[in-house]
Order: structure tokens, then C-alpha cells, then sequence
């Protein structure tokens, strides 16, 4: 919508975007880049479209996206126009970080937790429709700007939106890339490269003690109901799929459906609160994570191909802890006695679930340290190297 | 009169010419562009890769496919030209079932490896056909060395001694260069003339001067090249071949299948070119499978391979067996031939008794059986010709029938080296292992010649 909101039902074949996709092994989509151009459908199209829309969907819920200038009466115009449509809500959208943010809308909003407030604020004053409030991850602590639409009354907060990016830079033009007429601009990334960043961010919102309890659509990468599920583990109430959808077709979500459904069978969950934010108290801080904790890779040497990699890394650069040779023979093994438990082999390990992290039991000697494991629970706060801890115990 | 497939007797022209063209298209067509991306992504960059040390050239795999995978297939070649000069003819003619692609931490896996020879087709393809050459000649040593036989074996020694400044003569008794890869290999692993393709591309280094028709033992002797010159390389080849010892063999139709493929591989029309409505090949490897598919492939009707021993003694790898069977080759086993039956000086049928292991020996069981033949191939191995070598006086030690060497291919005489088929090897007769065996002999010979001045 030009100037203003983007129902998101609404057709976009008409929108220009130059995109560009990041291709992983077997040529899998790991992201993707897009830099909206502006839109050429006006407002009074989408609108009727959207109207449709829900008249020919009346039990789906449909949430209009919108994003106008950022002064009061630009808002206080456009509301009444999409309650019209006889949507459920609206999105604002403070996250677009192109295009948008140029002319003092999108993420050149969501980045001052001040306007924020502000705009959600006039927002939750000039309709009954709930408020959700979509975030730019383009900022350093998500917390704030979450805490501020909190205070200016939303009812939820989305994240997130796309990551400022470069994908590529066109080595025969040195253009970057998407590349429009030769030259390009940071455009916004999405896809499941972008969705470790997203969920950080979800949990940062879920377990903050201001806004926890807030809810939550997640966003960002969600392409199996995994990842739909994990979102939901960490504290979102609800997921949106954007790039997926833009990937396969939305017949991606029917597996995701199915998968969610089948999960949650399978594990005995009766409904989505046995899920939601299961997983929010098991994200801690740093200084809180269990020092006395000891694990050491171990490979399954059924499964193992004797690729090597799990030694060349270990060994180039990380601890010389997994064999390549054992008696003249190709044999791969972890070294126990070198093994710090770092995790790096097992990530790049071809074969699912060949190398394991095993904890060491408390009572057993680590072979590395050659220290008994602890059967206590001890931190960063209580460590005899942290000069803090150090001076309080003095 | 029978026409096509049914003509009786040894006859040209059995199918209809697109037929020919279709038979003998590339085996493996190349991978285009999409192609070789997507398999390239399956390689694992695997550590001190399984797949390179089963290449006899020990070709750095995990690096040429990643060179691949990034869009850099000419970087490939040169990874691969650098241990292997004919990396273009092996890309088309390994095994690679029982070399590389067997021990692919991929065949472990799923039991489907990375298919490592097509991918180095494509990287060797798109550098030769964008001429890159990749080497430049170290400044001139003054010194010169006669290679005899152009085949892969003396081929990589004549380039790896180009390389390193050396002067080469090169001294094959054929018109043509390239050994077996031009008068051996089956067509369809060899299409469009790439052999003399590989020939000037190798050559195009300078330095080496390819004397055709010039035999070793006719022309010149081993006791003249080494003392006109200041090394020799014998990559000669296997020029003999065993005989049948079965009654009749000398009946006409009767004949050697490499002079038949040798034929093939000449011919400039394949409708031209005679063959049997039915075919017996007796023998167990290569030669065998291919001069049975060829057969097969030219018309004739019925192709039988009969092999003395068991399916699983066959050199022939598991997919060559397969590929005869898919062509439509019938392979028998345990049968040895007895006597050729003769009608008026030609052949028409073989007798042949039945076998079994006594005791780990391979014994006729008394039980014979015939198969009606109007074309007999002999393939039971070739053999090492030590005629032209002695001729000249000089004895060089052999062993097993072939040129016995040390590690470095270093024969008893002194500078005399030699490698490939006319060599005892414990590695198989294979073109990737003659091109190494001339590369190594090179680097012997290099190392002669550099650090005392005299081989
Ligand atoms: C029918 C057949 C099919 C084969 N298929 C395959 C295959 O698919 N894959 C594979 O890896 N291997 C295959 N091989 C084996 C492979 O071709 C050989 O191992 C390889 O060619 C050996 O190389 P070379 O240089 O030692 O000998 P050759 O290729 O035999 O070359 C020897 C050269 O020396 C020349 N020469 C011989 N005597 C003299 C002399 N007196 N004076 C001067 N020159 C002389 C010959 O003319 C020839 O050019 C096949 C072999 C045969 C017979
Ligand atoms: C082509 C394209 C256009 C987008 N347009 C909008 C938009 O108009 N408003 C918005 O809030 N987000 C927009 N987004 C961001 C997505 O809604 C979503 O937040 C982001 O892509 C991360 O989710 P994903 O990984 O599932 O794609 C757009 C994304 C893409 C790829
Ligand atoms: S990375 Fe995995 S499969 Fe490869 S050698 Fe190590 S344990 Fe085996
Ligand atoms: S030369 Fe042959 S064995 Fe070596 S990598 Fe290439 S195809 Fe495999
Ligand atoms: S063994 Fe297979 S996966 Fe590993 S480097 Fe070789 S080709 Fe690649």
C-alpha cells in the first residue's frame, strides 16, 4: 500500500522488489534479501481486496499491516479505514529497514523506542482493534523497544523483521547485491538464515521481567513445524512464514500443521499452553550456566563415515582432541584427555547424531582436568577466577 | 537373403546409420553447468580423503570439486593436471567404481558416491576448451631423453620432463599417438577424437618432439638411445597377446580382440566395419566386456562372453559386467575353451569344456558343451613383448614376462627407466596407473639428471 498499510492478504504481484537468495548445499534457500521498491496499488485497491478477503473467510482472522508518516493525524486517517475492512487488527509495521525508514516510517521508527510508544499510543486511542506491534531486530537491545510499545498499550509484540544486509556483491559490475540499475542499498534478509537471530530476540522478550507475559508472534526464518515449534518454546503465542511461503507455495504450511500436530500428539501436549514458553526458563545468562558441568564428544562408530572432519576442525582449530589414525588404521575417536566439550565436532559432523555430547556423571574424573566433576551446581558468580567473586569472598 | 542383424557371416552394415551414431554416444554424457554444481555440493571436503588415496594419481578430489562448487572449474583442472596430465582421459575411462568413487565416504553412506570422474570431466572439459595451459617450461637443462611409446605412460613422463626444462624425443611405432587411449579404449568412453585432443593439448607445452613410426627394436635400439641421450623412458605397452591354446584357433574368424577394437577405433564409417550375427568372446576383463558390447552395439545378434572361472574372479569391474548385460551380452561362466569347430577354414562354433576349482586349481570337468560362432574374439590377456628390447644386446631384467623396476621405475640398466603395462605392477592395468608410473619415472629422472648431471 502506498504510504500506507500493507494488507498482507492482499495480491503483491504488482509491488516491485528486487530479491536475491543465498543458496546453501543442494542448492537449498538459506536467505533471502529483498529491497521493496514502492508499491504502485493504491490504497483504495487494497482495501476493497481486503474487505473481500474476510468476507469470504469469516472464521480466519486476518491482521492488516499498516505503516503511515509518522504524525497523529496520518494514523487517526487510516484507522477508521481498515476497521471498515472488518479486519481483526492491525500490525504497525515499525520494522521495514528500507524504502520506508527513509521517510520517517518503518524501522526509523521501531529503532526510537520513544516514537514507539508514541505511535502505538495514538493507535490504541483511535481503534477498538487489538495492536500488534512488529519490531526491527536492526537495533542492539530488543528489549527496549518491546518495553516501549508495552508501555504505549499494545496488545502484542511481532518479531522480527528482516536484518539489514548485503548479500553479494556482483563481481564483474561491483555492484552490490539485489542490484536495481547498478547500484544497491542494504535490503532486508529473511529466511532460515536469519532464524537464530529471531529467536534470541523472542526469548530476550519472554523472559525480560517488564515485558514477560507480553504475547508474542514470532517471526523470522520458520520453515518446518520445528521451527514453528521451537519459536513457540521459547515464547511466542503464534508464528508468521514469510520467506518459506515465498520459497515453496503456502502448501509449505499444511506440512507444518500436520508435523506441529503429530508432535504434539506423540508427547502427550493436550494444547498450545503445555508448549508456549516451556523452554523461556531454561534461558539464562551467562554468568548463571553451571561450570562444574563436563561433557566429552563421543562417536557412534557404526554411524561414523570417516569423513574426518570432525578431526581436521577439532584439530586445525580447536583442541587436537579427535584421532584421524588409530594403530596405521583411518579411525576417528575423541581423546578425553583433550576433550573440552565445545560442541564444534558434532556441528560438523555429516551424519545426524554420530557425535554426541556426553556429560561426564558427578563422581567420575575428567581426564582433561584430571579433577573429579562436582555433583554441585556452581557459576561464574562463585568462580575463583571472577575478580568479583574473588573481592566478596575477601 | 538375411538382412541386418540376420546376416549370416562376418558383415558390415547390420543396422541403420543414425543406429551407429546412437550405439557409440558418449557412455556418460558430460555434466552441463547445473549439473556438476549440484553434484559438487554432495562432496564432504572429507580430511585426507579416502578417494584420494584410492586415486592412483592421488589427485587432490576434495579440493577440485570444491573448486567446482565455487564456480571455479578451471582452478579444478589445474588441481587436477597437476598430479594427472591426462586427468581428461581418466575422467572418461577409470573405473571409478573400484578406484575413488568405491571408498567415497558417500558409497559408506548412502552406497551413492560423489560422482568424482564426470565431475572431473567437467573441470578438465572447461579448461581444454578454453586452451588453458597451465604450465610453464623451467629454464632449458641441456638435458634430453628418449621416451618410447606415446601412451598415457609416456605421455606424463614427456610432460612432467617438459615441465622441468627437459628436452624430449618421443619414439612411437604407431602413426598416432596416445597408446590405447586412441587404439584401445572403448568408443563410446572416447568420443569426438578426444584422445589426439589430449595429445596436443599435452604436447602444446613444448619441448617434445613425437617421432611416429619409430619401433623400438626395427628402428632404433635401447643401446642407441642411451647413449645418444641422457635418460630413457620404455613406456611401451603390452604388444602381445596370449593364445587361446584351444585346437583350430588359427580358422579364419578367429581373432585377437584388440586388433578388432584397434579396427573400431580407426574406422571412419562403423557401417563399414564387419562383424559376426554371432559373437563369442572368450576372457574374463576390459578387453573382453568391450569387445563384446562393441559387437553387440555394431549388430550382431547374439554375444557371448565365456570366462573360465567365476563371476566374482572376473577382472571386469561389477558395472562393466552390468553395462555388458544392460547392452544385452550374455556372460557365462566356468568354461574354457576347447577346440574352434572349423567349416571350410572358417568358424562355426566353439567347443568348450566345463571347469571347477579341485583344490584351489582350475580343472576341465570332462563335460563340454558348443556354442554355434561365425566370430571368435580372443581376450584372455595381453602380454609383454621383450623382442625389441634385446635386440640390441642389452639385457634389462624382467620379471613375471614384464620390465621388472625398483620404486622409482628405475630399470636394471643404467639410464633406463620405465612404467605402465610393459611394467610389473601390483596396481592393475589401467590407464590412471600408467600416468602416474610416467609422472614418478619423470620425477626419478629429474632428480638423476639435477643432482649429479648424469642419470
Ligand atoms: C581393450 C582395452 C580396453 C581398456 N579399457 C580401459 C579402461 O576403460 N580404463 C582403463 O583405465 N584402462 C583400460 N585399459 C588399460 C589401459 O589402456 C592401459 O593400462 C594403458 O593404456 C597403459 O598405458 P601404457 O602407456 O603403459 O601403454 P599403451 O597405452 O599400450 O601405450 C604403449 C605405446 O607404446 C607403443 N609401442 C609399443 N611397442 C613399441 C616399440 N617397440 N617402439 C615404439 N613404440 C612402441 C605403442 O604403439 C603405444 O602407443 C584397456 C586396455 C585395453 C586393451
Ligand atoms: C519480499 C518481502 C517483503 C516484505 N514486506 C514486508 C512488509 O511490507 N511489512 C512487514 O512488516 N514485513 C515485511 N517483510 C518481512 C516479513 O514479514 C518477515 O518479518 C521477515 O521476512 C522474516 O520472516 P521469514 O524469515 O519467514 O521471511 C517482507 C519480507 C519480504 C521477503
Ligand atoms: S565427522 Fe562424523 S562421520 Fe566424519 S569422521 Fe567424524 S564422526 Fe565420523
Ligand atoms: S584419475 Fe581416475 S581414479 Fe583418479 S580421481 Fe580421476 S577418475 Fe578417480
Ligand atoms: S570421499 Fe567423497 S565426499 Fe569425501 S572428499 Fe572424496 S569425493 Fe568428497
Amino acid at each position: 500500500m502506498e504510504d500506507a498499510g500493507r494488507g498482507r492478504p492482499a495480491r503483491r504481484q504488482r509491488q516491485r522488489a528486487a530479491l536475491r537468495r543465498d543458496l546453501g548445499a543442494d542448492r537449498r534457500l538459506l536467505g533471502l534479501n529483498n529491497i521493496e521498491l514502492i508499491t504502485d496499488r493504491d490504497l483504495q485497491t487494497n482495501l476493497r481486496e481486503i474487505k473481500q478477503v474476510k468476507r469470504d473467510w469469516p472464521d480466519r482472522a486476518l491482521i492488516v499491516s499498516i505503516m503511515v508518516p509518522c504524525v497523529e493525524e496520518a494514523w487517526k486517517a487510516i484507522l477508521p479505514l481498515v476497521e471498515d475492512t472488518g479486519a481483526d487488527g492491525i500490525e504497525l509495521n515499525f520494522g521495514c529497514p528500507h524504502g520506508m525508514s527513509e521517510r520517517g516510517m518503518g524501522s526509523a521508527v521501531g529503532q526510537v523506542p520513544e516514537y514507539i510508544e508514541m505511535v502505538v499510543r495514538w493507535c490504541k486511542q483511535n481503534t477498538r482493534m487489538p495492536v500488534i506491534t512488529k519490531l526491527t531486530p536492526n537495533i542492539t537491545d530488543i528489549r527496549k523497544p518491546a518495553r516501549a510499545a508495552l508501555t504505549g498499550g499494545t496488545d502484542a509484540v511481532s518479531l522480527i523483521n528482516t536484518i539489514n544486509s548485503i548479500t553479494g556483491v556482483d563481481l564483474d559490475s561491483f555492484a552490490p547485491q539485489p542490484t536495481i540499475d547498478g547500484k544497491g542499498s542494504h535490503g532486508g534478509y529473511c529466511g532460515p538464515a536469519v532464524k537464530p537471530i529471531a529467536m534470541n530476540m523472542v526469548a530476550e522478550i519472554a523472559r525480560d521481567s517488564e515485558t514477560r507475559g507480553l504475547p508474542i508472534s514470532g517471526i523470522g526464518g520458520i520453515t518446518t513445524w520445528r521451527d514453528a515449534a521451537e519459536f513457540m518454546a521459547l515464547g511466542a503465542g503464534n508464528v508468521q512464514v514469510c520467506t518459506a511461503a515465498m520459497t515453496y507455495g503456502f502448501k509449505i504450511v499444511e506440512e507444518m500443521i500436520e508435523g506441529l500436530k503429530n508432535w504434539m500428539d506423540e508427547k502427550g501436549h493436550a494444547d498450545l499452553d503445555a508448549i508456549v514458553g516451556r523452554a523461556t526458563p531454561n534461558v539464562t545468562d551467562w554468568q548463571y550456566l553451571n561450570l562444574n558441568y563436563v561433557a566429552k564428544a563421543r562417536i557412534d562408530q557404526d554411524a561414523c563415515i570417516k569423513c574426518g572432519r570432525c578431526h581436521i576442525a577439532c584439530e586445525d582449530t580447536s583442541h587436537q582432541a579427535i584421532t584421524s589414525m588409530v594403530d596405521g588404521a583411518r579411525h576417528f575417536e575423541v581423546i578425553e584427555e583433550e576433550c573440552v566439550g565445545c560442541n564444534l565436532c558434532v556441528n560438523v559432523c555429516p551424519v545426524e547424531g554420530c557425535i554426541t555430547l556426553e556429560p561426564l556423571a558427578a563422581g567420575s574424573l575428567d581426564k582433561r582436568t584430571g579433577k573429579v566433576v562436582e555433583p554441585v551446581y556452581a557459576n561464574w558468580t562463585t568462580h575463583p577466577n571472577n575478580p568479583m567473586a574473588r573481592q566478596a569472598a575477601e | 537373403m538375411a538382412e541386418g542383424q540376420f546376416k549370416q557371416g562376418i558383415a558390415a552394415g547390420r543396422l541403420a546409420p543414425p543406429e551407429y551414431a546412437d550405439n557409440f554416444s558418449d557412455l556418460h554424457p558430460p555434466f552441463d553447468r547445473h549439473e556438476a554444481l549440484v553434484e559438487a555440493d554432495r562432496c564432504y571436503f572429507c580430511y585426507d580423503a579416502p578417494c584420494m588415496q584410492a586415486c592412483p594419481t592421488s589427485i587432490d578430489i576434495p579440493m577440485f570439486i570444491r573448486q567446482i562448487s565455487t564456480g571455479n572449474p578451471v582452478g579444478a583442472a589445474k588441481t587436477i593436471f597437476d598430479q594427472n596430465i591426462l586427468g581428461g582421459m581418466c575422467a572418461r575411462v577409470c573405473p571409478t567404481e573400484t578406484l575413488c568413487e568405491e571408498v567415497c565416504v558417500r558409497e559408506v553412506a548412502e552406497g551413492k558416491p560423489v560422482q568424482i570422474g564426470r565431475l572431473q570431466r567437467y573441470a578438465t572439459d572447461t579448461a581444454m576448451a578454453q586452451h588453458k595451459q597451465f604450465y610453464e617450461r623451467a629454464a632449458p637443462t641441456g638435458k634430453r631423453i628418449a621416451v618410447v611409446g606415446a601412451g598415457p605412460a609416456g605421455l606424463a613422463c614427456a610432460h612432467r620432463l617438459a615441465v622441468n626444462g627437459h628436452e624430449v624425443t618421443v619414439y612411437e611405432a604407431k602413426p598416432k599417438a596416445g597408446g590405447l587411449n586412441e587404439y584401445g579404449i572403448a568408443a563410446y568412453k572416447s568420443v569426438d577424437g578426444f584422445a589426439q585432443a589430449e595429445v596436443d593439448y599435452i604436447t602444446a607445452i613444448g619441448g617434445i618432439d613425437v617421432q611416429h613410426d619409430k619401433a623400438l627394436g626395427r628402428d632404433i635400439s635401447v643401446a642407441e638411445l642411451a647413449s645418444s641421450h641422457d635418460a630413457v623412458f620404455l613406456g611401451m605397452g603390452l604388444s602381445g597377446v596370449n593364445a587361446l591354446r584351444a585346437e583350430g584357433e588359427d580358422a579364419e574368424g578367429v581373432q585377437d580382440a584388440v586388433d578388432f577394437i584397434a579396427e573400431l577405433r580407426q574406422a571412419g564409417d562403423l557401417a563399414q566395419l564387419p562383424v559376426g550375427r554371432r559373437v563369442v568372446v572368450i576372457g574374463g576383463g576390459m578387453t573382453a566386456i568391450d569387445a563384446a558390447i562393441q559387437s553387440k552395439l555394431l549388430g550382431a545378434e547374439e554375444v557371448t562372453i565365456c570366462y573360465r572361472r567365476g563371476k566374482e574372479h572376473m577382472n571386469a569391474s561389477e558395472f562393466e559386467q552390468d553395462l555388458a548385460a544392460s547392452k544385452g551380452v550374455t556372460i557365462r561362466h566356468w568354461l574354457q575353451p576347447k577346440s574352434v569347430i572349423d567349416a571350410g577354414g572358417r568358424v562355426a562354433g566353439i567347443e568348450l569344456e566345463y571347469t571347477t576349482l579341485r583344490d584351489g586349481k582350475l580343472v576341465g570337468t570332462g563335460e563340454t558343451m558348443l556354442i554355434d560362432a561365425d566370430q571368435v574374439f580372443k581376450a584372455i590377456g595381453q602380454s609383454f613383448d621383450a623382442s625389441p628390447l634385446n635386440g640390441s644386446g642389452n639385457s634389462i631384467a624382467m620379471e613375471g614376462g614384464r620390465i621388472k623396476v625398483d620404486a622409482e621405475g628405475r630399470t636394471s640398466m643404467a639410464k633406463v627407466w620405465a612404467g605402465g603395462d610393459c611394467v610389473v605392477d601390483a596396481r592393475e592395468d589401467l590407464t590412471v596407473a600408467a600416468v602416474a608410473a610416467g609422472r614418478d619415472a619423470a620425477e626419478s629422472i629429474h632428480r638423476a639428471l639435477t643432482s649429479n648431471g648424469r642419470a
